[in-house]
């Protein structure tokens, strides 16, 4: 075993050579280097966190953006549907009154028709009682050849007429 | 046949060899002379460097080769954040290099260069150089204690909830577990990458062995043993990752106590 059977010759150069290039190793590499090459992976990081940061924050930009069109967007249907619903409501107003003018109208025009009507209705009623009132005296005059007054026949006229 | 069997010395792999000349070279009356061992050291250096380079376009968008460095730090920043929390990010540039370190080497002492003439020298399988690793976490680990919570420290050995009676009894063994840390972490690596690589080439003799011995037994021996040895090698992959990452995870895991006591 070499190792062994050799210690006593080379274990002081084993110790100096691996002191020499372990510390070359450690002051230019792990020293000098290695920093630099986690610097460049901790700018890297660093690097794409702000990109992360920057892209979330314009994300949220849009969100509110997006937001604030929604409630514009609302609104303005909002105050359309108002719009709508008004002009509605008016033309409904409109029809209305002109609905209730014609309805006076024809009312109207109605009262006026059942007024002629009664009129014309009285005026016939009192020109039968009229010749009622002339057929009894003829009658009464034929049948007991009594001559009966105008008022007479008249009332006796209107009683037979009252009772039906 | 038994110089033919000398051939394959499943522990040769590990000798270290001085290169060029380099076998005097002193410091301090200490050698220190350019083994091997040491090339491979330099060759991981540099292939880590590269590996690492690569990743060093610092684009916003990653290529692949910036993406696979960015995960291997990303991986060693979310491990120590989800074992330290917070604080552990400080650790990252030791952990990544101790994790990257060990595993280009296991790595690289994998590659095929037999081929080539060329034999890789894996150091992670030399207790020397994991000890050192080990000392190394062991140490930060100790620092790092006594520098955030000073004396205070010790009470690592007395878990929370501990019966005032059994303190005497689970304080020695609390404390031989925190000692012995560092042995188990240099020897886990060690261990496992020399295990693999002796396996390895236990089974390639068995491969040259019994072809050589005649077509009985190449087809009853060798050709088994080299349908193992490509499984083997796949396991070795696994291993040489997950013992870099058992070495980092158990580094952090350490590190944690030292940082926020339990």
């Amino acid at each position: 075993m070499p190792q062994i059977a050799q210690l006593a010759e080379t274990w002081s150069s084993q110790v100096f050579w691996l002191l020499v290039f372990f510390g070359i190793t450690f002051f230019v590499i792990g020293k000098g280097m290695v920093p630099k090459v986690m610097e460049t992976v901790a700018q890297r990081d660093g690097q794409i966190a702000a990109d992360l940061a920057a892209a979330k924050a314009a994300r949220d930009a849009a969100d509110e953006q997006e937001e604030a069109w929604r409630v514009r967007e609302n609104e303005n249907r909002a105050a359309a549907q108002a719009i709508v619903a008004k002009a509605k409501d008016e033309a409904a107003a409109r029809s209305e009154t002109k609905l209730k003018a014609a309805q006076t109208r024809l009312d109207k025009k109605l009262s006026e028709a059942e007024t002629r009507i009664a009129e014309a209705r009285a005026a016939a009623l009192t020109e039968v009682e009229t010749v009622a009132v002339e057929a009894a005296q003829d009658i009464v005059k034929t049948v007991a050849g009594l001559k009966v007054t105008k008022p007479t026949a008249s009332k006796a006229v209107k009683e037979a007429m009252a009772n039906g | 046949m038994a110089a033919e069997q000398a051939k394959v010395d499943p522990m040769y792999q590990f000798t270290i060899e001085p290169l060029a000349g380099s076998s005097g070279w002193e410091l301090a009356g200490y050698n220190i002379a350019f083994t091997n061992s040491a090339l491979w050291m330099l060759i991981t250096t540099v292939v880590l460097f590269l590996f690492v380079l690569g990743g060093m376009k610092r684009e916003l968008v990653p290529g692949r080769w910036q993406m696979m460095v960015e995960s291997f730090t990303g991986f060693i920043d979310n491990m120590l954040e989800a074992n330290i929390g917070k604080a552990g990010r400080k650790y990252v540039p030791y952990v990544f290099s101790l994790f990257m370190f060990i595993l280009f080497a296991n790595l690289l002492g994998l590659l095929p260069l037999g081929i080539f003439g060329l034999h890789p020298f894996t150091f992670t399988s030399h207790f020397t150089v994991t000890g050192v690793l080990a000392i190394i976490s062991f140490s930060i680990v100790l620092l790092v204690g006594f520098w955030k919570h000073g004396l205070h420290f010790f009470s690592l050995f007395v878990p929370h909830g501990t019966p005032l009676p059994m303190v005497p009894v689970i304080a020695p063994i609390e404390f031989i577990s925190f000692m012995v840390r560092p042995f188990s972490l240099g020897l886990r690596l060690f261990v496992a990458m020399m295990a693999g690589h002796v396996l390895l080439e236990v089974l390639s003799s068995f491969v040259i062995d019994g072809t050589n011995a005649g077509a009985t037994f190449g087809l009853m021996v060798g050709l088994p043993s080299f349908i193992l040895m490509i499984g083997i090698c796949a396991l070795e992959l696994l291993v040489a990752g997950i013992q870099a990452y058992v070495f980092a995870l158990l580094t952090s895991l350490y590190i944690n106590d030292a940082e926020n006591l339990h």
